[in-house]
């Protein structure tokens, strides 16, 4: 039966003749329950039926969709693969939405460059397949990087467990192709490093597609390391286990990557998948440690002697890929381990600086204690960069507003102690209104100047990344709506 | 307001010159808030303005059609570091070596190797050019992890934070590394530091050849010895080098080495093939005279791109030398003092031919500006560069000339 609830609004109606003409016929999905599959991105209580769906296969027919959206004032929205966790890919009602998802050739690896070209469609994981017989890997490695696209990840400028040592997206992406909200299409950079005139891709990613839609990446490759260990270590208490974090960093190694997790945590993946933790940890910490052999044993001496000073009572190592992959499991699988522990929970995505982490440990659980919300953490121990889990039970009425509540005051208590409001997770349209808690009128100001220069006319993921005072209340200093977002209600989500 | 700001202007010398151009007026804020009303006086005023940090590079860039105004930022000369985040937010105004010094007393580095001596932080930034140090911790624009500008009209605008990871907001920060200042002008940024490796091996070996340069790197793409410098050193005559530095543990760095040099030393005698556990002096330093020009190649070009330089340098009896990192391709040709426009233009021309090299102009003696080189060949993205300046500098009155988007001729934008 034709799902007839969301006819395309007239605007849009109007530009399927030409759109098809750009994509084909199977380039543009119209039906209502085809444009629902796109209703939202990973974080999904945001949902919003797109007045179109395009999937272009080139640049040029990218370049062609935008050229006729900027004609026409009708706003477009990007997509990659739909993983993201800020609502950045929400559509727009009355606009379109513009997938990559059919353009996911990889075009070339280029082991003498040490770099890959790739479209945007290409799924992340698949960078470092193609590059694996050659020696190399593509290194930002965002928990979804199975499915994520290297598109979405310049979009976010994605991190992951390894961007401790390896950095972010941005460090790694060197030319792009761009199709900015003008329609044109411009080349930046290549294989050549340091393009010149102003970083523009540097300033590209990370932008949330608010400043256009990338149809080319190339990306660094790193060499695959001679040696790769990963340690276990289990504590009585998080103090413990943050303690060896800090002692650690103190100590001058630099692991690929630290991660912890708490009781809650570590029960929520015991229940799921086993992951045999040491029994009474009240915490666990996971060490990564990469690089030259030599380096790697001199390390992995160091990392296990601090733990053991911190107070960990038991220490495991991994050293071949089947041991590293068990140690893993149980991190990898924690986020949705906690849906098998509660009906219901909220992904929060914070960063504290490092010395701030147990202080601000200790303040969740007294926030969790006094709103009788849980929270499990699994984090990114490293960098500071929390991922507290705030379970509820959503058929109790109130609970989704208390963790909400929960939620926001621990992103309250990074930015307090210096810290910011995302550290991977992005923006997007879930955490616009809270861009003033971070900066300051002005700070916003200067970024809408910026986003101006190159939107002037804001249909390039109108409502992402800056607050706006329809979403957020009226505030001085911020754009005024250009393109009024449908009454649908979704100012009282915030 | 801005009385003080005003009070403390004084009339500009010829020791204040911009590539040669005298400013009218100079003024040294004492912080943020003076160095916002100076702006903001020189908006009501309509005078152009330039910054100055330690004034070793006041002749990069192009050169300016206009100073009405010379900011110093020296005064602006704060280390707020925090050594357990391995974080530091630096005022624009303090120098480079300062900075070195007190991060090394807690065992940590920005890990970045200055071009030039005596510089600032400000300065260091606003040229963005990377030393050889820049493997293992990317270059400058990857440390940078939040800056706060004052804009052309005073206002005062922060992006990014204290922390490393943190994706709240446009990285505006990237603007302004290497954006001469023509953005405005940075009060501070914070950095993200890194510890002082235990130990250090620097190989060194000559490249008889071309091919001999090429085998060379393709060995060391092999290896796992990871290190943080591959130098190139290519002059026209005199031989060239190669120099591969590793940091890590001591029993690291002796192993690792020891490995590399003999997958690298291979058909060279021995003798010729150096280990050191310590840099020169003046590691990564280029000339102080003369014109550089900024070569980035593909990099497993740039064994090639080196020779290609000394050999349009030869053909025009100039005694060019290109340094940098050959495993990214990041290469500076520096052009003697004295070198006349014409031979200049042929390099320029010549390396500019290669499709996918970029040669920009980073420094050029007075004579060449008269004479009106192209500094910047072509720049991919301009159009969108210079949106970006109408927006934040509507009355283009930072550092006029002095960067791409006031290039007075328009250089062809590569179409994909």
């Amino acid at each position: 039966m034709p799902d007839t609830a969301h006819p395309i609004p007239a605007a849009v109606a109007a530009l399927v003749p030409r759109l098809r003409a750009i994509c084909g016929g199977d380039g543009v999905l119209t039906d209502t329950s085809r444009r629902r599959v796109y209703d939202s991105d990973g974080i999904t209580h945001h949902r919003e039926i797109p007045g179109v769906v395009v999937l272009p296969t080139t640049a040029e027919q990218v370049a062609a969709v935008v050229g006729l959206c900027a004609g026409t004032g009708v706003p477009f929205v990007p997509r990659g693969a739909g993983t993201g966790l800020s609502g950045g890919a929400l559509p727009h009602p009355e606009g379109v939405l513009l997938s990559t998802s059919r353009m996911r050739r990889i075009i070339e690896i280029d082991p003498a460059n040490e770099c890959a070209v790739v479209e945007p469609g290409v799924a992340n994981l698949d960078v470092s397949r193609a590059a694996a017989p050659h020696g190399y890997y593509y290194a930002p490695d965002p928990s979804s990087q199975q499915v994520c696209s290297v598109g979405g990840n310049v979009a976010e400028n994605s991190g992951g467990a390894h961007c401790l040592k390896y950095g972010f997206t941005v460090d790694h992406v060197r030319g792009l192709d761009v199709v900015t909200p003008d329609g044109a299409l411009v080349r930046l950079g290549g294989k050549a490093p340091d393009a010149p005139g102003h970083d523009l891709i540097g300033a590209f990613t990370g932008s949330e597609g608010t400043l256009g839609v990338t149809t080319r990446i190339t990306v660094g490759l790193t060499r695959l390391p001679e040696r790769t260990v990963t340690l276990l270590a289990a504590f009585t208490s998080m103090d413990a286990g943050g303690r060896a974090v800090g002692d650690i960093i103190a100590a001058g190694v630099l692991p690929s990557a630290i991660e912890m997790m708490d009781a809650l945590a570590i029960e929520a993946a015991e229940a799921a998948v086993a992951c045999d933790y040491p029994a009474g940890a009240a915490a666990v910490l996971i060490v990564e440690l990469d690089g030259p052999a030599v380096e790697v044993r001199a390390q992995l001496a160091e990392v296990t002697r601090l733990c053991a000073a911190a107070g960990s009572f038991e220490t495991r190592t991994a050293a071949d890929a089947d041991e590293r992959a068990r140690i893993w499991k149980g991190r990898k699988s924690a986020f949705a381990a906690v849906g098998r522990i509660s009906p219901a929970y909220i992904v929060q995505d914070g960063v504290v600086p490092r010395t701030a982490l147990s202080e601000v440990l200790r303040r969740i659980t007294e926030l969790s204690a006094q709103s009788g919300i849980r929270v499990a953490n699994v984090f990114h121990a490293g960098d500071g960069n929390l991922h507290p889990l705030v379970l509820f039970d959503d058929a109790e009425p109130g609970a989704a507003e208390r963790a909400e509540e929960v939620s926001g005051a621990i992103l309250d208590l990074c930015v307090e102690h210096g810290g910011s409001i995302t550290g991977e997770h992005g923006v997007g349209v879930d955490k616009a209104c809270k861009m003033p808690r971070m900066y300051s009128p002005d700070d916003l100001a200067t970024f809408d100047l910026f986003r101006g220069a190159l939107d002037p006319e804001g249909i390039a993921n109108p409502y992402k990344l800056l607050p706006t005072p329809r979403l957020c209340g009226e505030r001085p200093g911020v754009r005024t709506g250009v393109h009024p977002l449908v009454e649908s209600g979704r100012a009282e989500q915030f | 307001m801005t009385r003080q700001g005003i009070e403390g202007v004084r009339a500009g010398g010829p020791g204040d010159a911009v590539c040669g151009v005298v400013p009218a007026h100079a003024a040294r804020p004492r912080d943020v808030d003076e160095l916002a009303g100076l702006l903001a006086e020189a908006t009501r005023n309509g005078w152009s303005v330039a910054a100055r940090g330690g004034g070793t590079a006041l002749d990069w860039g192009g050169r300016p059609t206009s100073v009405d105004l010379l900011v110093d930022t020296g005064a602006l000369n704060r280390i707020d570091h925090d050594p357990g985040d391995l974080v530091a937010e630096v005022g624009a105004g303090t120098p480079v070596a300062e900075l070195a010094a007190v991060l090394a007393k807690a065992g940590q580095r920005l890990s970045v190797d200055p071009v030039r001596a005596g510089g600032t932080v400000g300065g260091l930034l606003a040229t963005g050019l990377s030393g050889p140090r820049r493997l293992l911790t990317g270059a400058l624009r990857s440390l940078v992890i939040g800056m706060t500008v004052v804009r052309p009209d005073g206002v005062v605008a922060r992006s990014g934070g204290r922390v490393v990871k943190n994706v709240a907001g446009y990285d505006l920060a990237k603007l302004h590394v290497g954006g001469y200042g023509t953005l405005g002008v940075i009060a501070s940024a914070a950095f993200r530091l890194h510890p002082l490796p235990p130990a250090l091996r620097l190989i060194e070996l000559p490249l008889p050849s071309l091919a001999h340069a090429e085998r060379r790197l393709t060995l060391l793409r092999a290896s796992h010895a990871v290190p943080a410098a591959v130098e190139i050193d290519w002059p026209v005559e005199g031989g060239s080098r190669l120099r591969v530095v590793l940091e890590g543990t001591p029993e690291g760095v002796r192993s690792r080495a020891d490995e590399l040099v003999a997958a690298l030393a291979r058909g060279l005698p021995a003798e010729e093939v150096t280990v050191g556990d310590a840099l020169p002096p003046g590691w990564g330093l280029l000339p102080a005279e003369g014109t550089l020009v900024r070569l980035s190649v593909p990099p497993a070009q740039a064994p090639a791109a080196a020779a290609r330089a000394a050999e349009l340098g030869g053909a025009v009896d100039t005694d060019v030398r290109t340094t940098g990192s050959a495993r990214t391709g990041a290469l500076v040709v520096a052009v003697p003092p004295g070198a006349r426009a014409s031979a200049v233009t042929v390099l320029l021309e010549g390396l500019r031919s290669h499709s996918g090299w970029a040669a920009t102009v980073v420094r050029a003696e007075e004579h060449l500006h008269t004479a009106g080189i192209d500094l910047w060949g072509e720049v991919p993205g301009l159009a969108v560069m210079r949106a970006v300046r109408d927006a934040m500098d509507p009355d283009r009155r930072m550092a006029p000339g002095r960067f791409v988007t006031d290039a007075p001729h328009t250089p062809r934008e590569e179409r994909p």
